[in-house]
């Protein structure tokens, strides 16, 4: 028996990525779809008795509305990542760099993004931040709370990818590094023409995984009045005279509208991360 | 008490240069910051608590023979782990509690299941998913080999799971568990959504009291790494602790 039966794969021991699942299946989409329906039959019918239109028949009304909402949180989660790769990447690079100048504020900025919670670093966003700029062309500009909002949700996905970048560059066998310090590389070249392209494979599941998790998190912006989602649905149960029995339908059509985009992601992450999971 | 230690430090700051930590030097302002840190400290206990229950348990269900048994722990892991957490909440607060029974408090009616309740058991469902994960990984990474060694030294199945199996499991699993505990630790803000008074929460109306917002939030910021910090600490050394001679790095 070696010592690496005791270890965990590598894709499970990295931090951030997400654990190796059972081969998962469409019946698991359909069950929660069951059970939506399910719920809404039920309280469909007591609404008919009553002669009021049913929840679903208000949902059925205000789903474009809500659908509206949902291509902001899908905007704000693309834009977030796409900030959130280019600056993680940079910061990650500072936390491998040599001078102590560039690696301990780069260790500190990931630290502290990486340890607090989303809200925390959403409230502080949406509060510290002006709420509108001078710019030089087009005078003073109000700045939209959805553009904070998703300033916000960069933040911690920055840190984190900063952290897998680190954590990919570490997982190169040393002897690379001496091989190619042997055949006269630079330590940029080396790290440029060896290190990083090997990494990028071994980034793209954790990478999938925190686009997953940030676009979970989005609706949080709904707290602080940015119209997503879970905001405009509120608005929609409230514009609809608040009925409790709205409650149940509308929260499970929005996990069944998340469930629907995020799922897939989540699939091919765990495909990849089979494909890619490094073989020590 | 904090308030008598720093307190006139802190009061003469704010009358000098503006920075207003009122919750350490106000008596009223720090009752309610030590209640809601209390509240947010015993929603992080029992919610790890909980999502280890779940997860040790949804474990043993993923390897149960009834199929239908693991069909749904598979499909309660996908939903949970593949939904927004804050809708969960909402979902489970507004929606399964509109539901629960009222009981009566002397005169008026209370639900059976406080907003701290529903925060509890949605947070450790969310988290419990993600460790039935962690602990079924960990579960079949224990080598064959050594269950066959235990099998010929004449350990019933019980033995073997309880003397070999499973404390080889707990210790593959750790570092993964480490990284969603604390994760989870973080994620009890998310209970300010159902205006669970906890740490968040709290602050949050102190800055809308007293227009303190940079100041309240550095503090909310140093208790959130300080607490993530502990317990990252506090599993960290339980690994050295647990850790196999001979193995790992």
């Amino acid at each position: 028996m070696s010592a690496r039966a005791f270890r965990l794969p590598a894709a499970l021991a990295r931090p951030g990525a997400p654990a190796l699942m059972p081969r998962p299946r469409l019946w698991m989409g359909l069950v929660l779809l069951a059970g939506f329906a399910l719920s809404v039959a039920v309280a469909e019918a007591q609404q008919a008795a009553a002669g009021r239109p049913g929840a679903l028949a208000v949902l059925r009304q205000w789903t474009p509305f809500i659908l509206q909402g949902f291509a902001l949180n899908l905007g704000m989660s693309f834009l977030a990542m796409a900030i959130a790769t280019v600056l993680g990447l940079g910061l990650g690079l500072m936390q491998i760099a040599r001078s102590p100048v560039l690696r301990l504020p780069a260790k500190f900025v990931t630290h502290l993004f990486r340890n607090s919670p989303w809200l925390v670093i959403l409230f502080a966003v949406m509060y510290l931040t002006p709420f509108q700029m001078r710019l030089p062309q087009l005078g003073l500009v109000m700045i939209p709370d959805w553009v904070k909002a998703t300033a916000a949700f960069s933040l911690p996905v920055m840190a984190n990818i900063s952290e897998i970048l680190r954590g990919a560059v570490n997982s190169i066998p040393k002897g690379q590094w001496e091989s190619a310090e042997s055949l006269a590389f630079t330590r940029g070249q080396t790290l440029r023409e060896i290190i990083l392209p090997q990494c990028i494979k071994r980034m793209i599941p954790a990478w999938m995984n925190w686009y997953a998790l940030l676009a979970l998190a989005t609706p949080m912006a709904s707290i602080l009045g940015v119209h997503e989602a879970v905001g405009n649905a509120q608005a929609a149960m409230e514009a609809a005279g608040s009925r409790p029995e709205f409650l149940g339908p509308f929260y499970l059509f929005l996990m069944g509208l998340f469930f629907v985009y995020i799922y897939p992601i989540s699939l091919l992450t765990r495909r990849l991360e089979r494909r890619y999971a490094v073989t020590l | 008490m904090i308030p008598d230690l720093i307190g006139p430090w802190l009061a003469e700051l704010h009358r000098s240069t503006g920075l207003n930590f009122v919750v350490f030097y106000d008596g009223f302002e720090y009752r309610r910051f030590v209640a809601g840190a209390v509240l947010s400290l015993q929603l992080i206990a029992a919610a790890l608590a909980v999502s280890l229950v779940v997860g040790v348990i949804g474990a043993w269900a993923q390897g149960a023979r009834l199929a239908p048994v693991r069909w749904l722990m598979g499909a309660y892991i996908e939903v949970f782990r593949n939904t927004p957490p804050m809708v969960q909440m909402l979902f489970f607060y507004f929606a399964l509690g509109a539901y629960t029974p009222q009981i009566d408090a002397g005169g008026y009616y209370e639900p059976m299941i406080t907003a701290f309740g529903w925060a509890l058991i949605s947070l450790g469902v969310f988290g419990g998913a993600f460790n039935v994960e962690i602990f079924r990984a960990g579960l079949e990474a224990v080598p064959k080999s050594t269950h066959e060694a235990a099998e010929s030294l004449g350990f019933s199945r019980w033995q073997i799971y309880l003397y070999v199996t499973l404390p080889l499991a707990f210790r593959i699993s750790l570092p993964a568990l480490t990284n969603n505990l604390v994760s989870l630790a973080k994620t009890t803000s998310l209970a300010y959504v159902i205006s669970v008074p906890e740490m968040t929460f709290t602050l949050s109306r102190v800055w809308s009291d007293h227009v303190n917002v940079p100041e309240m939030m550095l503090v909310l910021f140093v208790f959130y790494v300080g607490i993530v910090t502990i317990i990252a600490a506090g599993l960290h050394l339980l690994e050295r602790r647990l850790a196999l001679p001979g193995y790992g790095q």
